[in-house]
């Protein structure tokens, strides 16, 4: 696949995520100047943390002088669902050289949904790379344009943050069709739905895919088990 | 805010995002074969994305407001849901699924149009 032809394609992969980044990306830029961060922090955020709660996160950091300890802390609990994201990828990632340190900085719920969703000619690291590096192309845009352009920028986008919800369904029908499995869904909707009514929103995410992950964990032991008995 | 604490405030917040991304890449360098890493790597990921449709799906709780249509953006979530489900089986283009799903949420929202 030449070059130009994989750029083309990555973008395409990427317009989805395009409608979704941009709009909020913007609306980051927007909270940023109203919290007194200029332009450049805006745009330095958005270069070096890229995380959409994140981000938002900081802002209310910003908002409310916190402390840098306090900072990191509430940072990285809402980041720690991506400690699973990365167990998954650990295979994919190997041998992508120079790009991996990117690849893994530019993993986002977004990113992470693109490229495990991605078929399996299109999955070589080149690829991913390009990916990521557009998704984060949308995100920094969009922040740069918010914090520029500030409250003057009122187009009416209101429901446009659908985009993102729209880009998940299409994916998990995408996984589903390949995988035709009904275990990984099951697992999902318990989860999914008892974080629901169990947890606080802050917590609904990791406590979901936490709970995925060690389901799936105790699949596996419960699966490998019984063949080491009878194989000894 | 002075310039020396804004930018050790991002700073902090960088390293505290990355962290959490390249820890498994850290910590499980060596374990990239092992079957129950090949098993996470199969199972956790079309996991994780029906979990991110029931996170972003969840201003509509009918099971805690106890009605079918609840929030304020019930059911347009619904409508807009079904149809995206419903173009994707029927044409399977992902880009037509997504913008016609969003186009019909983004209609319904903004001209407040509720059942």
């Amino acid at each position: 696949m030449n070059s130009r032809r994989a750029w083309h394609e990555a973008l395409v992969a990427t317009l989805p995520v395009m409608f979704g980044y941009l709009p909020l990306g913007a609306a980051f830029g927007i909270l940023a100047g109203e919290v007194g961060v200029p332009v450049w922090g805006a745009a330095l955020m958005s270069l070096t943390i890229y995380a959409g709660a994140g981000q938002f996160l900081a802002l209310a950091g910003v908002g409310a002088g916190a402390g840098l300890t306090e900072v990191a802390v509430a940072t990285l609990m809402l980041n720690s669902r991506h400690l699973f994201y990365g167990l998954s990828l650990l295979g994919r990632f190997e041998g992508a050289g120079w790009r991996k340190p990117y690849l893994i900085f530019a993993l986002t719920d977004e990113t992470y949904s693109l490229l495990t969703s991605q078929p399996r000619h299109t999955a070589d690291p080149a690829q991913a790379f390009r990916i990521s590096l557009l998704n984060q192309g949308w995100w920094v845009l969009g922040s740069l344009a918010g914090a520029l352009a500030g409250a003057a920028l009122t187009f009416d986008s209101r429901g446009i943050e659908f985009v993102l919800t729209a880009l998940f369904i299409v994916l998990t029908l995408e996984q589903a069709r390949r995988l035709r499995r009904g275990l990984p869904f099951g697992i999902a909707l318990i989860c999914g739905l008892g974080a629901l009514l169990l947890l606080p929103e802050r917590h609904l995410l990791l406590g979901a895919i936490g709970s995925a992950s060690l389901i799936l964990l105790a699949h596996y032991r419960w699966s490998t088990t019984p063949r080491t008995e009878t194989s000894a | 805010m002075t310039l020396t604490a804004l930018l050790t405030f991002i700073a902090v917040c960088a390293l505290a995002t990355f962290a959490a991304r390249v820890l498994p890449f850290v910590a499980l360098a060596r374990q990239a074969e092992h079957p129950l890493i090949l098993h996470l790597g199969r199972y956790l990921p079309p996991a994780v994305m029906l979990i991110l449709v029931i996170y972003a799906l969840r201003d509509f709780r009918p099971l805690i407001e106890g009605r079918l249509n609840a929030g304020p953006q019930g059911w347009p979530l619904v409508i807009a849901s079904a149809l995206v489900v419903g173009l994707h089986l029927w044409r399977r283009h992902a880009l037509v699924s997504i913008l016609g799903g969003t186009a019909t949420y983004m209609a319904m929202i903004q001209l407040g149009w509720m059942p």
